[in-house]
């Protein structure tokens, strides 16, 4: 089938789509967007996140059909041309990515929370991560990359 | 395999009967995973996000109807105050991503015995609004589960919505898991307090083939609460209140825990909701006296 979808406030359309695909697997593998990443395709990990109509959801289950005429925005939307988006910048300043395999859907989670909640509390900070993974960090660094990131806004 | 998008319920319902090989998909964070990992391959799927109706709520007869596609994040955070055992059990739900697409008619799809919300929809006495082009049935929640990843739809039917008290006693819901967040429980309960007719609801989730109501102590309980004069429950009432919770589950054995643990944590999780529950209305009586 055919999917008609804007992504990253641009009309993008896919071709050949398998109708039990993932909308993850149409940005990567269709759509040349290989910034959402796929570790678990079971909504455990959230390497995945992307906003869908304004909000973040696991890339992997969301079924490809589901984002006729929707909006996305992955990770590779958050950057103003070369200028990283300020939770971007965040994370590179507090050394909160080591891989960096899980960056891109912690940097769309933290987005959000600071969209939602400019100032937010540790325990919000950690209910709004609680759905992303991370292997290497420890998350002291991620933690400490959203308070930053808040303390610019 | 066919992917099927209807905008509005009627039209579902007349693909549904036409096509009752179709799987459902709201939220899809149980059929994406299904799909993914190539253990069910559907010869459809039938779309509901397009279907305004599903996603909204309105009360009716002094009862609030909630559409079955409305996600855990707004019953959390548009009808926490209304439904405060559903927005509970709503919250413990995966994670932030996986409540903003997850939905109760999901968890109703996939009846698992493990799913979070049964309890609280059956400590609440809520009823499963489902549909089909034949007409509409209105199935008791303690009447929707009947075994394992087992309910009550006919091929042809959907879930158009859950009916819950707009103006509920105190309820309270609890689960025991290893983490604060994308956990299954290990074993779950729900208690809701009717004071206008004297009974009491309650769970349990997770210790049994089906989410099942433990009734013997719900009728143990009411016979001991005072509901005019509330005081203080006794340690006994509590204490009796929690062997009869677990009596009321057959858990098993499995990489979750143990069965034997199930059923003391379910005890365990029966006093405390309790003793939460209890105090509210106390609160409450004492608010409304003064
Ligand atoms: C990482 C992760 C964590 C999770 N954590 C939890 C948890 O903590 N607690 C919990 O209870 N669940 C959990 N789940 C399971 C799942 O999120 C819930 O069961 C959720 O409620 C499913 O809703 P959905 O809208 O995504 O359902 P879908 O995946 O879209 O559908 C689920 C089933 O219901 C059917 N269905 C959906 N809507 C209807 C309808 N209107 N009429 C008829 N059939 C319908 C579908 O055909 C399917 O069989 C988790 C899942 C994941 C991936
Ligand atoms: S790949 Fe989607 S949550 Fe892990
Ligand atoms: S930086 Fe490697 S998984 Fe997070």
């Amino acid at each position: 089938m055919r999917v008609n979808v804007t992504v990253n406030g641009e009309q993008r359309q896919a071709d050949d789509v398998w109708e039990g695909e993932s909308l993850l697997f149409v940005l990567r593998e269709r759509l040349g967007l290989p910034g959402s990443k796929n570790a678990c395709e079971q909504g455990e990990c959230g390497s995945c996140t992307v906003y869908l109509d304004d909000v973040p959801v696991c890339a992997c289950l969301v079924a490809a059909g589901q984002v006729q005429d929707r909006e996305v925005r992955t990770v590779e939307g958050l950057a103003d041309g070369d200028r990283l988006d300020p939770v971007q910048e965040a994370f590179v300043e507090a050394g909160a990515v080591q891989c960096g395999f899980c960056t891109p859907g912690l940097v769309v989670a933290a987005h959000d929370l600071l969209e939602r909640v400019p100032q937010p509390s540790d325990p919000e900070i950690r209910e709004a991560l609680a759905g992303n993974l991370c292997r290497c960090t420890g998350y002291e660094k991620i933690l400490d990359a959203v308070r930053l990131a808040a303390a610019r806004r | 395999m066919d992917f099927l998008r209807p905008d509005t319920f009627a039209e579902a319902l007349a693909v549904k009967a036409e096509r009752p090989d179709a799987v459902p998909i709201a939220g899809g964070t149980d059929v994406m995973v299904e799909l993914n990992f190539d253990h069910r391959r559907p010869s459809a799927l039938l779309d509901l996000t397009r279907i305004a109706e599903l996603r909204e709520w309105t009360t009716v007869d002094g009862r609030l109807r909630v559409g079955s596609g409305v996600p855990y994040t707004r019953i959390i955070e548009q009808l926490g105050a209304q439904l405060p055992g559903l927005a509970m059990a709503s919250r413990t739900v995966g994670s932030p991503q996986i409540r903003n697409r997850g939905t109760v008619g999901g968890n109703l799809g996939a009846a698992s015995p493990a799913g979070d919300t049964h309890p609280v929809l059956l400590a609440g006495d809520a009823v499963i609004e489902v549909a089909s082009t034949r007409g509409t049935r209105m199935i008791p929640a303690a009447e929707f589960y009947l075994g394992v990843k087992r309910n009550a739809l006919e091929p042809d039917e959907l879930i158009a919505a859950v009916h819950l008290n707009a103006t509920p006693g105190p309820e309270q819901f609890a689960k025991v898991g290893t983490r604060n967040a994308m956990v299954i429980a290990v074993c779950s309960f729900a208690i809701a307090l009717h004071p206008a007719e004297k009974r009491v609801g309650a769970a349990v989730g997770s210790a049994a083939p089906t989410p099942r109501r433990a009734t013997a102590a719900e009728e143990f309980l009411a016979g001991e609460l005072d509901w005019a004069a509330p005081e203080p429950l006794l340690d006994s009432v509590k204490r009796r209140f929690g062997e009869l919770v677990a009596e009321a589950a057959s858990p098993i054995d499995d990489v979750r825990g143990s069965a034997a643990y199930r059923k003391h944590a379910l005890a365990v999780l029966a006093r405390r909701t309790l003793g939460w529950a209890w105090q509210d209305h106390l609160g409450k009586e004492a608010r409304e006296c003064a």
